[in-house]
């Protein structure tokens, strides 16, 4: 997949939403974490989500991966609807998401993981895998050929052979990333992908999701709380508050509404404009 | 090549004996193997046959436990339904008192044992798909318990307690492995088949844990969640390695006891279980030459504590003498070693020998 490609489908298909989230209620013997949540990613568009603890932001990556079911509303991406989906039917329709606190394979090398992000890319059977001959051979080649572009990508060539269990945090983000981005999905959903980082790990991420966008042209939906990162990359954001979109808008329109402010500084710090 | 290491493609990369190291040990491991039959007298070679037998038991059972992450203690019930089918499928057709189909072919019964005990596997597996850790064990320890009550009762199959059966009858193509023969004895014939057979599985499931399969296993022991979210669907996984391992458990039961030529249907039992737990703990956990060495360790083992009461006179050889017998000492052995290697070195035999190997990689370096 080319840059140039995927800037040609951005320009033809910029009218159709790639992901459509339709007023999705999810609730918990008591508690609703999600109350009517509506919002559209286009072809190419980073959209990130923000909002205090406890807003519901995890909980729209959870229903789009298929880990929560709603009680109602619907999720259309492309032309499938997803609910009631198990998980690893979502992810063969190509979504593919990291996670907040990382969920990599610690046992496993990074080779491995990544290689595990291709698993519905060129598969076999239990029998040919017994057998390694000539189809295993050739689609194992053929998925290696694959994650060592991801791992140039992410400049994790030192990494490869270690257990990532054993790499420091903020590589382990960044393999996490590659896992994801191995399985060349059509979307790709970050969950606090600079979490924890300090400067240097954060701007190196940064560089990355640019890339991402700007040379695969991948839509990505977002949630961070680190509000400058937020402001930087983001073309759109919704601002989540009790389980309710309070804003949606550009990064200039999130940053002036007064409802978000309230949200997030309390009553008191209202934005007084200058006369 | 002044660079050996240096890899020009991914197939040199993948391949299974990918440095020389590799393939000089794989070499001298099997000349040694070859040779051996020469060189020992016919009752260790026994031991060894078993050895090779029940190393096919012990990869069965790490790649559910080891690979898969799922206790497993229900190992002896698929060895016993693999024992039982292998015996019925050779057995005598004209006996009265026994099922026999007197099909000798060792292609034969061995495939249908693997796949009799698979297919139990597999129907057992949705449960595995639903349960856990503990859960898990206990369920699939009612499972030996089940077998136990079936083996003893059902005569026409097992020939009931205290009397059993005859073991399958290892034949190829009209060559009779289990009589001694004017080249070979009947042990030097059969340590060679129970090598070649080990060597065979050996390597399927060796290309197994590296394939895409392999992988989607580790997955699901390391992170479930995480593994069905990229696209693993762990049910089905976790359906495969029960199913795998169980075949590989049938194919190890049929030959276990084609060395002595007796089936007992008490001895598919609990121990037998703990057994195989034992030789993949010592051995090390997800590795395949690790349930190698696991098993060749514990099939050994009783060889020397029978040594013992002759070195320590407070042992003594049989229950009727008194003091302890060689029985306890293996099963205090046996206690021991799993708790000292989970203690010590959780990476079993196999990992002291990495550590032997990093060591004299670096030397004289310590680090």
């Amino acid at each position: 997949m080319t840059a140039t490609q995927a800037r040609h489908s951005e320009h033809t298909q910029e009218s159709t939403p790639v992901l459509r989230f339709e007023d999705v209620v999810l609730g918990f013997e008591g508690v609703t974490a999600l109350n009517g949540v509506s919002f559209t990613v286009n072809q190419g568009e980073l959209f990130a989500v923000i909002g205090p603890n406890g807003a519901g932001k995890t909980s729209i990556f959870n229903v789009l991966s298929g880990v929560y079911r709603p009680q109602r509303g619907a999720v259309r991406f492309g032309g499938e609807d997803l609910l009631g989906r198990r998980p690893h039917a979502i992810a063969r329709l190509g979504i593919a998401r990291t996670f907040q606190n990382i969920e990599l394979f610690s046992n496993l090398t990074v080779l491995d993981n990544l290689m595990l992000g291709r698993h519905h890319h060129h598969p076999y059977g239990v029998l040919a895998a017994f057998a390694w001959l000539g189809k295993a051979q050739r689609n194992e080649r053929a998925n290696r050929r694959a994650v060592e572009e991801i791992v140039d990508f992410l400049e994790l060539t030192q990494w490869r052979r270690f257990p990532v269990g054993l790499l420091p945090y903020g590589v382990q983000k960044r393999v996490e990333l590659g896992r994801a981005l191995a399985s060349e999905p059509k979307l790709l959903l970050l969950d606090e992908p600079v979490a924890g980082m300090n400067l240097e790990e954060t701007e190196d991420m940064a560089r990355f999701i640019l890339d991402i966008r700007d040379d695969l042209g991948l839509p990505m939906v977002m949630v961070e709380h680190q509000m400058g990162l937020v402001m930087d990359l983001a073309d759109r954001i919704m601002v989540m508050d009790f389980g309710k979109p309070i804003r949606t808008g550009t990064p200039k329109d999130v940053a002036t509404d007064p409802d978000v402010v309230r949200a997030y500084l309390g009553e008191e710090h209202r934005v007084v404009e200058k006369p | 090549m002044s660079r050996p290491l240096l890899y020009l493609s991914y197939k040199q990369d993948m391949a299974l004996l990918n440095t020389p190291a590799k393939r000089w040990w794989t070499l001298v491991l099997g000349l040694v193997a070859v040779a051996l039959p020469f060189l020992l007298t016919d009752d260790l070679l026994v031991v060894l046959a078993t050895a090779c037998v029940a190393s096919i038991g012990a990869i069965g059972l790490n790649i559910v436990t080891g690979y898969g992450g799922q206790v497993s203690l229900g190992h002896a019930f698929f060895l016993g339904l693999g024992a039982y089918t292998a015996a019925a499928l050779s057995g005598d057709p004209d006996s009265t008192r026994l099922i026999g189909f007197g099909i000798t072919s060792l292609p034969v019964w061995l495939l249908a044992a693997g796949l009799v005990a698979g297919l139990a596997g597999l129907i057992v597996a949705p449960l595995a798909a639903r349960l856990r850790g503990l859960y898990l064990a206990v369920v699939t320890l009612g499972l030996v318990f089940i077998g136990e009550h079936i083996f003893k009762h059902w005569r026409e199959l097992t020939g009931g307690v205290g009397v059993g059966r005859p073991a399958a009858v290892p034949e190829l193509f009209g060559f009779q492995f289990a009589v001694d023969g004017e080249l070979f004895t009947k042990a030097q014939k059969l340590y060679l088949l129970m090598l070649v057979l080990l060597v065979i599985f050996g390597v399927l499931a060796r290309n197994l844990v590296r394939s895409r399969t392999g992988r989607a296993l580790a997955a699901v022991r390391d992170r479930d969640l995480a593994a069905e979210v990229i696209g693993v669907d762990v049910t089905r996984y976790k359906m495969i390695a029960f199913a795998v391992s169980s075949f590989y458990a049938g194919v190890a039961g049929a030959l276990l006891y084609v060395m002595i030529g007796f089936v007992e249907p008490g001895s598919f039992n609990l121990g037998m279980s703990v057994q195989y737990i034992a030789m993949v703990l010592i051995g090390g956990v997800a590795t395949i030459s690790g349930s190698v060495l696991g098993a060749l360790f514990i099939t050994l083992l009783p060889r020397v504590t029978r040594e013992l009461p002759a070195v320590l006179p407070f042992i003594s050889g049989s229950s009727a003498a008194g003091g302890i017998t060689v029985f306890q000492v293996e099963t205090i052995l046996y206690g021991l070693l799993i708790i000292g290697f989970l203690i010590f070195e959780p990476r079993g035999l196999f990992g002291i020998w990495i550590r032997v190997r990093t060591y004299w990689k670096s030397w004289p370096f310590s680090h």
